[in-house]
């Protein structure tokens, strides 16, 4: 029995080779198609460089980018400040009121944000001499006022129900227990119910934002120099297809920055209800 | 100034026709759109759960992608960068020859790749409220993986992924109105040159409003009815 004597250590067997299963393969073509598509983009923005013309749009990149962010921003706080009555009269007992603001909300989650911008900048100038005498016509002559406007009205529809569903989702009780303590309606409100409310609220408030950045592209149409924009006028001048991979980029890297704050957020309110 | 019914007539002197044909381009559109957009969404919620990582992978790097581009870029970078594409492979061989893509196959391909990775994540949340043991038990009466998918699976998740795709098809309907901007005579467009030539821009973009409203109404009536034939019927545990 010298043989057995010899083994001092019991090792582990080796693991098994993985063998190469249809989704293995499909897996590594895939992937090897992705890297590939990688690859040929970063190839082509090689051969496609041009200090001159990098040079000479990169301001109007820059300058497009803080349009998108200002009227975004714009539109998202108007928005969330206008949700807040419209959220308030849906839950109203009042049959007329809610009916009211069902129909706004519908009418502005019904349609396109494309059409409705349409309907504000180019519907209301047929209503030019009665802007005019009103002294409104400044405002609705000028895309970026319009776009504000239609925007706003749009995200605040949206953000109307993200917080009608999340102030539904508390329980009741809470609100029980909130009188019962003598707080008045308002003061449950803002302390109790509101606290539980965001929790809910932060991840769709959070895709609504990244809509709102994905949506604001189509200004460009109605001539806003927005990011898209700035990228349908360096391309119409240049017929260079390297514009719209810029565009792509920023846009991709604001869209997954906002995305990872927002996660970061919601781990961070949320560590009371971890078990 | 003509009236508003004649402007809305149907005929010469009215819109109505010209509006009409906008509105079979629209729902042609997204009808078009929505089983590409299904199957393609499927398979990759497929790939995003399976074990294999590379597979995962490259199933996550789809959705990060269209998820996080804007509808109108990825439709400009479909049409213009699909027809400098295939300029140049055709060029490669007739040197030439010049090629058009078609607008309403870009808008399909464009808004069925965006569709197809918000449908995987409904697929991909869907997929998690069904049971293992259901996956066990087709594998224990003798059905293969694929029958066990087809047969076991499948009739199970799309009745719970139902309400998110009834959603994902609303938004789509939506959607389409970006199309009128690469020149396809949807309904947006035909209001907007309606608009143009009568100098009516309310009434017409008003009217086009109103159409895609009937259009949700009509969808939401139809998704209730589907529901009502496959939601209800819960099996019992």
């Amino acid at each position: 029995m010298s043989e057995v004597a010899t083994v001092t250590t019991v090792e582990k067997p080796p693991a098994p080779p993985r063998p190469w299963t249809g989704e293995r393969i499909a897996g590594a073509v895939l992937l090897g198609l992705w890297v590939l598509c990688g690859v040929g983009l970063a190839a082509y923005l090689l051969a496609a460089w041009n200090p001159e013309l990098f040079e000479k749009y990169l301001p109007y990149y820059l300058s497009g980018l803080v349009v998108t962010l200002t009227l975004v921003g714009i539109s998202i706080v108007l928005g969330a400040l206008l949700s807040v009555p419209v959220a308030w009269m849906r839950l109203s007992k009042n049959r007329l009121v809610a009916g009211f603001a069902y129909g706004y909300v519908y009418f502005f989650r019904g349609t396109p944000l494309l059409a409705q911008t349409f309907l504000i900048y180019y519907g209301l100038g047929s209503f030019r001499p009665e802007l005019q005498a009103l002294g409104l016509w400044t405002f609705f002559r000028e895309a970026w006022y319009c776009a504000i406007l239609a925007f706003t009205l749009n995200t605040a529809a949206y953000q109307a129900e993200i917080l009608r569903g999340a102030i539904a989702s508390v329980p009741r009780g809470q609100w029980e227990a909130g009188s019962a303590l003598g707080l008045s309606k308002l003061q449950t409100l803002w302390k109790i119910v509101l606290p539980q409310a965001l929790i809910v609220a932060l991840r769709p408030y959070g895709n609504e934002i990244i809509l709102m950045i994905k949506g604001s592209a189509i200004v460009a149409i109605i001539t806003v120099y927005d990011l898209m924009g700035e990228t349908r006028r360096a391309y119409s001048r240049t017929f260079d297809f390297q514009t719209y991979i810029w565009a792509a980029m920023i846009y991709l890297t604001i869209v997954e920055l906002l995305r990872n704050v927002v996660d970061w957020i919601e781990r961070r309110i949320t560590v009371h209800l971890k078990r | 100034m003509q009236s508003v019914w004649t402007l809305l007539s149907w005929g010469p002197e009215g819109w109505l026709d010209e509006i009409a044909s906008g509105v079979r381009v629209t729902i042609l559109l997204a009808l078009a759109t929505l089983p590409l957009g299904l199957l393609a969404g499927f398979f990759v919620a497929i790939a995003k759960r399976s074990e294999e990582p590379m597979l995962r992978l490259a199933g996550s790097i789809y959705t990060t992608i269209f998820r996080g581009l804007p509808e109108l870029l990825t439709l400009f970078v479909v049409f213009y960068g699909a027809q400098i594409g295939v300029q140049q492979v055709v060029r490669f061989f007739s040197p030439d020859a010049y090629v058009e893509i078609n607008s309403f196959v870009a808008g399909m391909i464009a808004l069925g790749v965006v569709f197809s990775s918000y449908a995987s994540e409904v697929f991909l949340s869907a997929f998690k409220a069904i049971p293992q043991g259901q996956y066990e038990g087709g594998y224990s009466v003798g059905l293969s993986k694929g029958q066990t998918m087809r047969l076991v699976v499948l009739p199970q998740l799309i009745r719970v992924a139902l309400p998110g795709l009834s959603n994902l098809w609303l938004i789509l309907l939506k959607d389409t109105a970006l199309v009128s901007a690469i020149g396809l005579s949807d309904i947006l467009r035909q209001a907007g040159i309606a608009a143009r030539v009568t100098k009516e821009a309310f009434l017409f973009f008003a009217v086009a409003c109103l159409i895609y409203l009937v259009l949700a109404i009509i969808s939401s009536f139809g998704i209730g009815a589907i529901e009502r034939r496959f939601g209800h019927k819960e099996a019992a545990r």
